[in-house]
């Protein structure tokens, strides 16, 4: 049955083999591209609308650099007025990486959270994803109340016998709310023409300068440049 | 050997699961819930069968030394195509398997009836034992992750029917191995009757 094996058989077997596969998988891959990825962008959408007030238009992507580190968020609004922003913020939980999409209000309160993704115990730390859990920051505000659990001095109830994960979770949030702030400081620290160069005022002079921010041609020059970062 | 024995030895005689003990991994790591492990036995069961006969097809082309090779790029195929047909329209299910879909490639299950059988027979009795030993390896995840569902969360398929938690154990990696160890006790019990 089998053929007699010689270099140049064996060669033009697995090159043919390989050859065929390979255009197979290919076509196979163009054909998938497309749902695979509105899969994706569903799954983020689905998790954005959960976290966040009611809005109407496409969430904003953007991102937004805390501490060295970036992150990724949404800013969603409702006839033209920012209603909140949808933050991907992560810790290390007690199994992995816990990815928890936060939503933000435009006044800082922590409206709906959702977890992403998760690595933890099935029936302890994966509880965190139930509403028993989750449900308690519904309308939290890390500015008046401490993201920690109790047992850490917070006003967080930790899920039984999973405090690793119930602090992570908080962590998470700490991250998401520290993003808010940038964002959020971004937007008050905005200037009259809009400019702000990486979270600072480049001072007001609406009346000197017409639609330009600053009355140093120098900082003004920065600012254009950042102007970007800005949000609206 | 007519082609209705070749898909029952799969189920009993030849079970993958409890008889040949081949591809552990993925029994003991995705059962935890009944969905689960008729999710990965059926995807299993697809790459099985289209391996199979794909193998069974260009054996006698396939020079004798290189055949394993040769072997792992068809099945590698077929996993990568069952892989972005998963992500594409079943995204939920893609997830909870996750790293274990690529891992359908080194399923000795797979590889295994390449070389023990599909090399040796027509497709079409290629075709029939890959239906055969898909289906008992689809059948003793469903039954290992149904137990383990039931003990551990007190749900059936997704449906809950004991409020609270169960005996978390059994949802945990030393659950799997419990679970398991009993079953085929059960099995050979069963089966050693006849």
């Amino acid at each position: 049955m089998a053929v007699k094996s010689s270099f140049k058989n064996m060669v033009l077997c697995l090159l043919v083999i390989c050859l065929v596969c390979s255009a197979l998988l290919a076509g196979v891959y163009a054909l998938t591209k497309a749902p695979i990825d509105a899969a994706a962008a569903a799954k983020t959408n689905n998790a954005i609308a959960q976290v966040v007030p009611d809005f109407d238009g496409e969430p904003v992507m953007s991102t937004v650099q805390v501490a060295g580190k970036d992150y990724t968020y949404y800013t969603v609004s409702k006839g033209g007025q920012v209603t909140g922003y949808a933050i991907q913020a992560s810790s290390s939980g007690f199994g992995g990486a816990l990815n928890v999409m936060v939503g933000m209000t435009a006044d800082g309160e922590i409206f709906n959270t959702s977890v992403l993704s998760h690595s933890e115990t099935p029936g302890l730390g994966a509880k965190c994803t139930e509403p028993a859990f989750a449900d308690q920051f519904k309308g939290f505000n890390p500015f008046q109340k401490k993201l920690a659990v109790k047992k850490d001095g917070g006003d967080v109830d930790a899920i039984t016998a999973s405090t690793i994960t119930s602090r992570a979770f908080c962590v998470a949030l700490e991250n998401a709310v520290a993003a808010y702030s940038e964002i959020a400081g971004a937007q008050v620290q905005e200037c009259c023409g809009g400019c702000s160069g990486e979270g600072e005022c480049c001072g007001c002079c609406k009346e000197e300068a017409g639609d330009g921010c600053c009355s140093s041609e120098d900082t003004c020059g920065q600012c254009a440049e950042s102007a970007e970062n800005v949000i609206e | 050997m007519g082609k209705f024995q070749l898909i029952t030895k799969g189920l009993v005689k030849e079970n993958p699961t409890f008889v040949l003990l081949l591809g552990m991994c993925p029994t003991l790591a995705t059962t935890t819930s009944a969905i689960n492990g008729m999710s990965m036995g059926l995807a299993t069961m697809f790459v099985l069968i289209l391996s199979n006969m794909a193998i069974s097809a260009i054996a006698g082309l396939i020079p004798d030394k290189v055949r394993i090779p040769a072997y792992i790029v068809v099945i590698a195929t077929f996993v990568t195509l069952l892989q972005f047909v998963m992500q594409a329209y079943t995204p939920a299910v893609y997830e909870t398997l996750g790293l274990f879909i690529p891992l359908i490639v080194v399923n000795c299950i797979v590889l295994g009836r390449a070389e023990a059988f599909a090399n040796k027979n027509s497709v079409i009795d290629s075709a029939c034992d890959g239906i055969g030993i898909g289906l008992g390896f689809t059948l003793s995840l469903t039954v290992l992750g149904l137990v383990r569902e039931i003990l551990g969360s007190g749900s059936a398929f997704g449906f809950k029917f004991i409020p609270g938690d169960g005996v978390l154990c059994f949802v945990l990696a030393p659950g799997a191995f419990l679970v398991l160890g009993y079953l085929i006790v059960v099995f050979r019990k069963l089966t050693s009757k006849k």
